[in-house]
C-alpha cells in the first residue's frame, strides 16, 4: 500500500482516525458483514486462575490445542496468600483453583508464573512489567481491569470464560466495533493530587454506565505530564465508568519505560516498532463520537462516599444529601449507600475514621505507589487502633521496594508488609475486611462485601491513603501540613494550596 | 460440536414458568472448575423434593424439557446450559426465553425452540397422559411430535445453522483459520511474544 495520492485516481481513504480505530483496523483478520462482527487479532492474551479453568476444560473437550502458546501467560493471583506463601493454601477452593491452573498450563505448554517466582503477582502489574505490554497491540485477559493495559496504547479488553476459550483455540475474538469517547485533561496537577484523583473525578462526572460502549481515550497535557504508572492507575479504573477500554497515546514516557525490559523489542526491532508506535496518536480532526473535558489545575484529592465507584466527591467536600438528587434512581442508590456505609449526609469526608488502610491491587500497587506513600509516613508512626496493610502488586515490585528501603519505613511505622497478589482488593484469600470495618484502600470498587462481607469501602489514592494511616480520619497530605505533621519542605511535592 | 438435525427422546413435561438460572443452577455451583459434571446440580433446589419430575422413573433419561414461559431469566451464568447438557438434555421447548440463555445455548448446541403457549399445554397433557413417551425434535423441519401430535417451534435463522452445521463459535471462527493464518504471516517480528521466557533485570 503506498500513501502517495494519485490526482487521477478517486480520494484514496484518508479519513483522519483516532488511536483506538488505528489499533482495530490493524488488528482485522475479517470484516464482518449483514450485521456480523469483525474478526480481530489479539496479540496477548493474559491468564489467571479465576476465569481459565472452564475454558481450558472446554479445549479438552473439543481436543483442541492452545493455538498460541506463544502469545499467552499466565500468573497466580487472586486466591494467592500475601503471607506464608511457602504453605499450602488453607481454603480449599483456592487451592484447587490454583493447582488447576498448574495442571491446565502444564499440560497447554503455557507459561506460568506461580506463587514464589519473581514474576508472579497480578496480572495487570506483571505484563507492563515484563515489556509484553506494547503500544499499538490487542491484549485480552479474562478480568475486567484489563483496561490497565491501554496505558500503553494498547487496545485491551476484559472478556468472558467462553471468550477466553475462544482465543485461546483461535487466536481471534469476534467484535463489533466499539464508539470513541475524547477525555481531555487539561492543565497541571497541584502537587499531592494524583493519577488515582483525575480518574475518581472522571467517574464521578460520567457515571459508573457514561463509558459503556466507548473506548476511551485520556489526553491533554495533564495526562502526558503523567508516568507510566499514573496512566496505568487511570486506564484501569476506565471499566468503573462502564467504558469497554480505556487508552493513552504512545509517547517518550511510555517508550523510556519500555526500554530494556524483558520482552521489549531490541535492536533494530526496537527502531522499526518505534517507527510505527509513532504512527499510533490520533490525527489531527479525527472525531470522537463524545468528548469530556476536565480542568487539572482546580482538582483536589478525591474519594468516594458511596458503594460504588462514581459516587465521590473532594476530600475537602461533605457526605451529599440524596434529598438534594434530582434524579429518582441514583437518589434511592445514594440512600441505600449511606446506610450501608453508615455515613450521614453532611459529615465532612475529613471526619470520617477508618480502621484499615489497604495499599494495593492493580490500581495502586506499583513500586512509585509504594514510594509516593512511603515518602508520606516515613519517620511517623500509624494512628491508634488503625491497621494498614501494603501489598505489592508483584514480586517483583516487592523486591524492587525492598532494594530501596520500602519495606522498613512501612514496618516502622507500623504497618504490614505482605507477599504480591490482588489481596484485600477483593478478599478471594484471608486478606478481607470483617463486618462493619471501614477501610481507606487504594483499590478500584467500592461495592458492598466486596472486601470482606460487611465492609465498607473508601476508595482513595496512595497519598490519601498515607495520610489517613497516620491521621486515623480520612486525610490528605495538604492535612499533614496544616495540622504540622509535615513540614512545608519535608516533602517537596506537597504543599498546601492558598484555597484551602 | 455434532451436528443437530433430529433428536429422539424422553420429553419431561415441566409445569413451571419463571424458571431464572438460579433455579436451574444455583450460585454455590460456580466455583467449581470444570465444564463437565453439573448434571448433579441442575435444579439442584428442587432435586431435594423426592416428588420432583426428574426424579421420576420415567424421566432418569431425558432428552427434551417442555416447560413454561420465562425460562432461563436472570443471571448470565454458561453453567445453566452446561448443567442441562450434562444432564442429558438436547433441546428445551418455551413460550419464552431469557435472552442471554438463549444465546449461550446456541454457544453449546443445546436448543432453545420457542412454542406457542396453547402448544406449550398440549404437549404437557399428552406428556403426562403416557410419561417417559418419546418425542421427536426436527430442527430442518422446525417440529417437535409426539404420537400422532406435531407443533412447530421457532429459533433464530443463524442460530439454527450453527446447529446443523454443529458450529460453535470457535468452530465457526475456525472456518476462518487460512485468513487467521495469512493474518498471523505478516505479523512484524518485533510483536510480543511470551516464548521464549527472557530475564532482564532492571
Ligand atoms: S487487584 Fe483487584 S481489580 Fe485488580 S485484578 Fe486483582 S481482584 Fe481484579
Amino acid at each position: 500500500m503506498t500513501n502517495a495520492v494519485n490526482p487521477d485516481s478517486p480520494m484514496p481513504d484518508i479519513r483522519p482516525r483516532t488511536l483506538a480505530e488505528k489499533v482495530w483496523d490493524k488488528h482485522l483478520v475479517a470484516k464482518g458483514e449483514n450485521g456480523t462482527p469483525d474478526l480481530i487479532y489479539i496479540d496477548l492474551h493474559l491468564v489467571h486462575e479465576v476465569t481459565s479453568p472452564q475454558a481450558f476444560d472446554g479445549l479438552r473437550l473439543a481436543g483442541r490445542p492452545v493455538r498460541r502458546p506463544d502469545l499467552t501467560i499466565a500468573t497466580e493471583d487472586h486466591n494467592t496468600p500475601t503471607l506464608a506463601i511457602d504453605r499450602p493454601i488453607a481454603d480449599l477452593t483456592s487451592r484447587t483453583q490454583i493447582e488447576t491452573l498448574r495442571k491446565n498450563c502444564a499440560e497447554f505448554g503455557i507459561r506460568l508464573h506461580s506463587l514464589g517466582d519473581i514474576e508472579q503477582g497480578i496480572v495487570h502489574v506483571v505484563g507492563p512489567q515484563l515489556g509484553l505490554t506494547q503500544p499499538g497491540i490487542t491484549v485480552v485477559c479474562g478480568d475486567s481491569h484489563t483496561s490497565t493495559h491501554g496505558a500503553f496504547g494498547a487496545m485491551a479488553l476484559g472478556i468472558g470464560t467462553s471468550e477466553v476459550e475462544h482465543v485461546m483455540a483461535t487466536q481471534t475474538l469476534p467484535l463489533k466495533p466499539f464508539k470513541t469517547m475524547a477525555i481531555t485533561v487539561d492543565g497541571t496537577l497541584r502537587p499531592g493530587v494524583t493519577a488515582k484523583d483525575i480518574i475518581l473525578a472522571v467517574i464521578a462526572r460520567i457515571g459508573t454506565g457514561g463509558g459503556q460502549g466507548y473506548v476511551l481515550e485520556y489526553r491533554g497535557s495533564a495526562i502526558r505530564a503523567l508516568s507510566m504508572e499514573g496512566r496505568m492507575t487511570i486506564c484501569n479504573m476506565s471499566i468503573e465508568a462502564g467504558a469497554r477500554a480505556g487508552m493513552v497515546a504512545p509517547d517518550a514516557t511510555t517508550y523510556a519505560y519500555l526500554k530494556g525490559r524483558a520482552h521489549a523489542p531490541d535492536g533494530a526491532d526496537w527502531d522499526d516498532a518505534v517507527a510505527y508506535w509513532d504512527t499510533l496518536a490520533t490525527d489531527e480532526g479525527a472525531t470522537f463520537d463524545a468528548e469530556v473535558i476536565l480542568d487539572a489545575d482546580t482538582l483536589e484529592p478525591f474519594v468516594t462516599w458511596g458503594t460504588n465507584p462514581g459516587q465521590g466527591v473532594s476530600l475537602s467536600d461533605t457526605v451529599p444529601n440524596p434529598a438534594e438528587i434530582d434524579d429518582a434512581n441514583e437518589r434511592s442508590a445514594a440512600e441505600r449507600a449511606l446506610e450501608y456505609m453508615d455515613l450521614a449526609a453532611g459529615t465532612a469526608m475529613k471526619d470520617i475514621r477508618v480502621d484499615t488502610v489497604f495499599l494495593g491491587s492493580c490500581t495502586n500497587s506499583r513500586v512509585e505507589d509504594l514510594r509516593a506513600a512511603a515518602e508520606i509516613i516515613k519517620g511517623k508512626s500509624i494512628a491508634d487502633g488503625v491497621r494498614m496493610l501494603v501489598v505489592p502488586g508483584s514480586a517483583r515490585v516487592r523486591i524492587e521496594a525492598e532494594a530501596e528501603g520500602l519495606d522498613q519505613i512501612f514496618l516502622a511505622f507500623g504497618a504490614e508488609w505482605r507477599f504480591a497478589g490482588c489481596s484485600m482488593c477483593l478478599g478471594m484469600n484471608p486478606d478481607q475486611l470483617a463486618p462493619g470495618e471501614r477501610c481507606a484502600s487504594t483499590s478500584n470498587r467500592n461495592f458492598e462485601g466486596r472486601q470482606g462481607k460487611g465492609g465498607r469501602t473508601h476508595l482513595v489514592s496512595p497519598l490519601v491513603a498515607a495520610a489517613t494511616a497516620i491521621r486515623g480520619t480520612l486525610s490528605s497530605p495538604w492535612d499533614l501540613v496544616q495540622d504540622g505533621t509535615l513540614g512545608h519542605d519535608a516533602v517537596p511535592a506537597v504543599f498546601v494550596p492558598a484555597s484551602l | 460440536m455434532q451436528k443437530f438435525t433430529t433428536v429422539t427422546g424422553v420429553a419431561v413435561p415441566m409445569r413451571r414458568s419463571n424458571v431464572d438460572t438460579d433455579q436451574i443452577i444455583p450460585a454455590v455451583f460456580l466455583k467449581r472448575v470444570t465444564k463437565t459434571g453439573f448434571e448433579d446440580a441442575l435444579f439442584y433446589g428442587w432435586r431435594q423434593d423426592p416428588e420432583f419430575i426428574l426424579n421420576q422413573e420415567p424421566y432418569k433419561n431425558p432428552k427434551v424439557l417442555v416447560v413454561g414461559a420465562d425460562f432461563g431469566t436472570g443471571s448470565s451464568r454458561e453453567h445453566a446450559v452446561w448443567a442441562l447438557r450434562d444432564f442429558g438434555f438436547d433441546v428445551v421447548l418455551s413460550p419464552r426465553f431469557g435472552d442471554i440463555f438463549r444465546g449461550n445455548s446456541g454457544k453449546q448446541g443445546l436448543l432453545a425452540g420457542q412454542i406457542s403457549e396453547e402448544d406449550a399445554e398440549t404437549l404437557w397433557r399428552v406428556l403426562e397422559a403416557e410419561p417417559g413417551i418419546e418425542l421427536t425434535v426436527d430442527l430442518v423441519a422446525y417440529t417437535a411430535s409426539v404420537g400422532d401430535l406435531t407443533v412447530s417451534f421457532e429459533v433464530d435463522e443463524y442460530t439454527r445453522w450453527r446447529l446443523l452445521e454443529g458450529l460453535d463459535d470457535i468452530g465457526l471462527t475456525l472456518r476462518d483459520e487460512a485468513r487467521i493464518a495469512e493474518f498471523e504471516s505478516h505479523r512484524e517480528p518485533w510483536r510480543p511474544r511470551t516464548l521464549p521466557a527472557r530475564q532482564v533485570n532492571l
